[in-house]
C-alpha cells in the first residue's frame, strides 16, 4: 500500500484531533481555504470552526496565542504557511515556548507544534527558500523533528502532538505529493515513531551518509549510484534533528569509518557541523578519512533555475563527496 | 466608597464611581500594600548588597492595581504579566519567602532560583508569570483566555502591559485576533508614564491607551486608588465574559527608576516624584479612608506596618538560609520529558547527564 505524505500528515491530524480534544489547528488558510498545500483538508468540516482556526496573516499575535493556550493546557498545532514567516513569530518559539518549562522550574510546560514546509520550495526566491533546522535545533527546550516519507510524517507528527514539550516539525513542500509504501503498521491510528531516534534507512559498510528530510531521498540515490561502483552507503535518516541520535550516528562511522554530512540548510554552523563535531568528539580515533560535508550553498536562494540548481544539494555532489571519503576521487585542491 | 476621579470611557458605559467595599477589605488593602511596599524597599536594599544578581524591576508606588484587580477575581481567572512582577506574585498567594529565594537565586525560590526578578509564576493559583521580552506577554494572555473559552471556563483572563510595550505591533495582533474570537481577555495598560526613560509622548503618538484599541472599549482607571482599580477589573471581567476583549488603563506611578541601574531621575524631576507621593499614593489614600470612618487608629496602623516590617525581615532572614540550588538542577526542566537524552556542560567531556 502506498500514501503520500500529504496524506499521511492529514491523517496524522485528523487521529490525534479525534483522539484528544484538546488538540486544535490554527493558522492561515487552515480552515476554508483547505491549508495552503492542502494539509488540513476536511478537518474543517469535521472539527469545526472552534478546532480549526482560520487566523489574520499575524504571526507574531497568532503564535502567541497559540503558546498561551498551552500554558494553560490545550495541545495546539500551530501551521506556518511556510517556516520563512516563522521568523515573524520566532521570539514566541525561542523565549514564550522553549524556555518557559526552565524559567518556571517545571510549572509551565508547552504541549505545542509549530508545524509548517521548510526548506526550499522550487522557483520561489531567496525569501521563501531556507532550511531552519540548525536554528531550531540549537536552541535547548525545543524538539525538532524532520520526517522524510509517508511513514516518517505519521509517526513523527502523531509523537509531537502527543509530546508534552514544545515541537517544531518541519516538513518539505517538494515532499507533500510524493507517496511512500507504507505497512499496516503505520497505518493503525495507533501508530507512533520515538523523538530522538534515527533511522538507518539503507544499510551499507562502506560510508555513513547523515540526511534529513527531502535530502533523504537524494541520499538513497546517490547509494544506489554508489553501490554500482562497489561503495556499500549506509543511509542514516536524522528523523530528530533535536534531540540528536548521536549514538546511532556515530556506531554507524565506527563500522564505515567515513561520514558524509548532508543537509539543504546553510553549511556555516548548520547540522552537518554538529554532527561531524559529534563524531570528532566520540569516535575521531575510528575515522579513515576526512568528514566530508555536503550542504547548500552558502548565498541567498537565486531565483533562475540553473543558479538555483546550484545552491542546493544534487545527487551528483553527494556521489562525489562519499567518493573522496572513500579514496575513490581526487579531492580538488589536490588537482590544482 | 467613591472612587477619586470619573472613569474615562472608549466605547462603553463605564462602571459607577461608587464602589463597595467591608471594613476587613480596606484594612486588608492597607495591609497588603504596605507588605508590597516593604518588601519592593527590602529588595532594593538586598540589591545594593550585592544579594540580587542582574536585574530587578520594583512595583512600589504602583500597588493599588495588584490589590484592586485580586479584589474583583477569583485564583481561576488567569493573570499575566512582564518582568515588574513581585507584587502579582504576592497578590496571587506566593509568599515572602518564595519571592527573597527567587531574588537570591535560592532553592526555595518560587522558580527553584532558575527564574530570578523577572520569571514568578504561581500556576495553581493562575498566575503564568513574570516575561522578560517586552510585550510578548499579551499575545501569551490572549492564548489563556482562549484557552479558557475553549475549555468552556467561565473565567477571564488578566494581561498586564506598560505604557512601552502598548506601542509593540504583537499587541494589535493578538487584539485584533481575539476581538475576533470574542476572547475573555482584558488588556491592563499600566501606565506608569515612562517606558525606561521615554517619557509616554516620547514613545506614542496617542497616550491615550484606553482609546487605542479602536475597535475595541476601554477605560481609564485612577490605577494610584484601589477601589477604582477593583470596580474597572469587576466591570471588565463581566464585559470580557459576555462581549470579548477590553482595554484597561490604569493611571499610575513608579517611585524607583526602571530598573535598578536606573536612579529614575534623569528624564523626570525630584519634585514630580515627591508630588505623586504626596498627593496620590495609594497607601496613604487608604490610610485616610480607614481614619476617616474610624475604622482604625494612627497608631493601629503604624503597628500593622511594623508588623508587616518584620514579617519581611523575618523572610529575608529565611531565604538567606535556603541553599543554592543542587548543582544537579542546571539539567533538570529543560524539557517536561527528556527522553533521558543525554546533554552537555561546559566541558562536554567533564560534565554531561541525562535529561529527565
Amino acid at each position: 500500500k502506498e500514501m503520500t505524505v500529504r496524506e499521511a500528515l492529514n491523517s496524522a491530524l485528523d487521529e490525534e484531533m479525534s483522539a484528544d480534544p484538546k488538540v486544535f489547528l490554527m493558522g492561515e488558510e487552515v480552515g476554508e481555504y483547505q491549508g495552503a498545500y492542502k494539509i488540513s483538508k476536511g478537518l474543517l468540516e469535521k472539527y469545526g470552526p472552534e478546532r480549526v482556526l482560520d487566523t489574520p496573516i499575524t504571526e507574531a499575535g497568532f503564535t502567541g496565542i497559540g503558546v498561551g493556550a498551552a500554558y494553560y493546557g490545550l495541545r495546539p498545532v500551530v501551521e506556518f504557511m511556510t517556516f520563512n514567516f516563522s521568523m515573524q513569530a520566532i521570539d514566541h518559539i525561542i523565549n514564550s515556548a522553549a524556555k518557559s518549562n526552565y524559567m518556571s522550574a517545571g510549572q509551565i510546560s508547552v504541549p505545542i507544534v509549530f508545524r509548517g514546509p521548510n526548506g526550499a520550495a522550487a522557483g520561489v526566491g531567496a525569501q521563501h527558500s531556507q532550511c531552519y533546522a540548525a536554528w531550531y535545533a540549537s536552541c535547548p527546550g525545543l524538539k525538532v523533528l524532520a520526517p522524510y516519507s509517508s511513514e516518517d510524517a505519521r509517526g513523527l507528527l502523531k509523537a509531537a502532538i502527543r509530546d508534552p514539550d514544545p515541537v517544531v516539525f518541519l516538513e518539505n513542500e517538494l515532499l507533500y505529493g510524493e507517496s511512500f509504501p507504507i505497512s499496516a503498521e503505520a497505518v493503525d491510528s495507533s501508530f507512533c515513531l520515538p523523538i530522538g531516534k534515527a533511522k538507518i534507512e539503507r544499510e551499507g559498510k562502506d560510508v555513513t551518509i547523515t540526511a534529513f528530510s527531502k535530502m533523504v531521498g537524494l541520499a538513497l540515490k546517490a547509494a544506489e549510484i554508489l553501490a554500482k561502483e562497489g561503495i556499500s552507503a549506509e543511509i542514516i535518516n536524522l528523523r530528530s534533528i533535536r534531540p540528536l541520535d548521536r549514538a546511532t550516528i556515530n556506531a554507524s562511522v565506527r563500522k564505515t569509518n567515513r561520514l558524509v554530512t548532508l543537509e539543504e540548510g546553510f553549511p556555516q554552523h548548520g547540522v552537518g557541523a554538529e554532527i561531524c563535531t559529534s563524531v570528532i568528539e566520540e569516535s575521531f580515533g575510528y575515522l579513515d578519512a576526512p568528514v566530508e560535508r555536503i550542504a547548500g550553498a552558502d548565498v541567498p536562494m537565486p531565483y533562475a533555475a540553473n543558479l538555483e540548481r546550484s545552491a542546493v544539494p544534487q545527487v551528483e555532489d553527494i556521489v562525489r563527496a562519499a567518493k573522496r571519503a572513500c579514496y575513490r576521487a581526487v579531492p580538488m585542491a589536490a588537482t590544482a | 466608597v467613591e472612587t477619586s476621579v470619573p472613569f474615562s470611557a472608549h466605547k462603553c458605559e463605564g462602571p459607577s464611581r461608587s464602589v463597595e467595599t467591608t471594613p476587613q477589605e480596606l484594612i486588608s488593602f492597607f495591609r497588603d500594600m504596605a507588605l508590597m511596599r516593604r518588601m519592593e524597599i527590602a529588595a532594593d536594599s538586598l540589591y545594593k548588597a550585592k544579594l540580587i544578581r542582574g536585574f530587578c524591576h520594583l512595583y512600589d508606588g504602583q500597588e493599588a492595581v495588584a490589590v484592586g484587580m485580586e479584589a474583583a477575581i477569583t485564583k481561576k481567572d488567569c493573570i499575566i504579566t512582564a518582568y515588574r512582577d513581585h507584587c502579582i506574585f504576592l497578590e496571587r498567594g506566593g509568599t515572602l519567602l518564595e519571592v527573597f529565594a527567587e531574588l537570591m537565586g535560592r532553592r526555595a525560590g518560587c522558580s527553584k532560583g532558575k527564574g530570578g526578578s523577572m520569571h514568578f509564576y504561581k500556576k495553581d493559583s493562575g498566575f503564568y508569570g513574570g516575561h522578560g521580552i517586552v510585550g510578548a506577554q499579551v499575545p501569551l494572555g490572549c492564548g489563556l483566555a482562549f484557552a479558557q473559552k475553549y475549555s468552556k471556563d467561565e473565567n477571564v483572563t488578566f494581561t498586564l502591559y506598560g505604557d512601552g510595550a502598548a506601542n509593540q505591533g504583537q499587541l494589535f495582533e493578538a487584539l485584533n485576533i481575539s476581538c475576533l474570537l470574542e476572547l475573555p481577555a482584558i488588556l491592563v495598560c499600566e501606565n506608569n508614564h515612562y517606558g525606561m526613560g521615554t517619557a509616554e509622548w516620547r514613545a506614542a503618538k496617542s497616550p491615550a491607551y484606553y482609546k487605542r484599541g479602536d475597535y475595541a472599549p476601554g477605560l481609564k482607571v485612577d490605577g494610584m486608588d484601589a477601589f477604582a482599580v477593583k470596580q474597572a477589573c469587576k466591570f471588565a471581567k463581566e464585559h470580557a465574559l459576555k462581549n470579548g476583549p477590553i482595554i484597561l488603563e490604569m493611571d499610575t506611578y513608579r517611585y524607583h527608576g526602571h530598573s535598578m541601574s536606573d536612579p529614575g531621575s534623569t528624564y523626570r524631576t525630584r519634585d514630580e516624584i515627591s508630588g505623586v507621593r504626596q498627593e496620590r499614593d495609594p497607601i496613604e489614600r487608604i490610610r485616610k479612608l480607614i481614619l476617616g470612618l474610624d475604622l482604625a487608629t494612627e497608631k493601629e496602623l503604624k503597628d500593622m506596618e511594623k508588623e508587616v516590617r518584620k514579617e519581611v525581615d523575618e523572610a529575608i532572614a529565611q531565604a538567606k538560609e535556603s541553599p543554592n540550588p543542587d548543582p544537579s538542577e542546571l539539567f533538570t526542566n529543560v524539557y517536561a520529558k527528556g527522553y533521558g537524552v543525554e546533554a552537555f556542560g561546559a566541558d562536554r567531556k567533564e560534565v554531561r547527564a541525562a535529561l529527565p
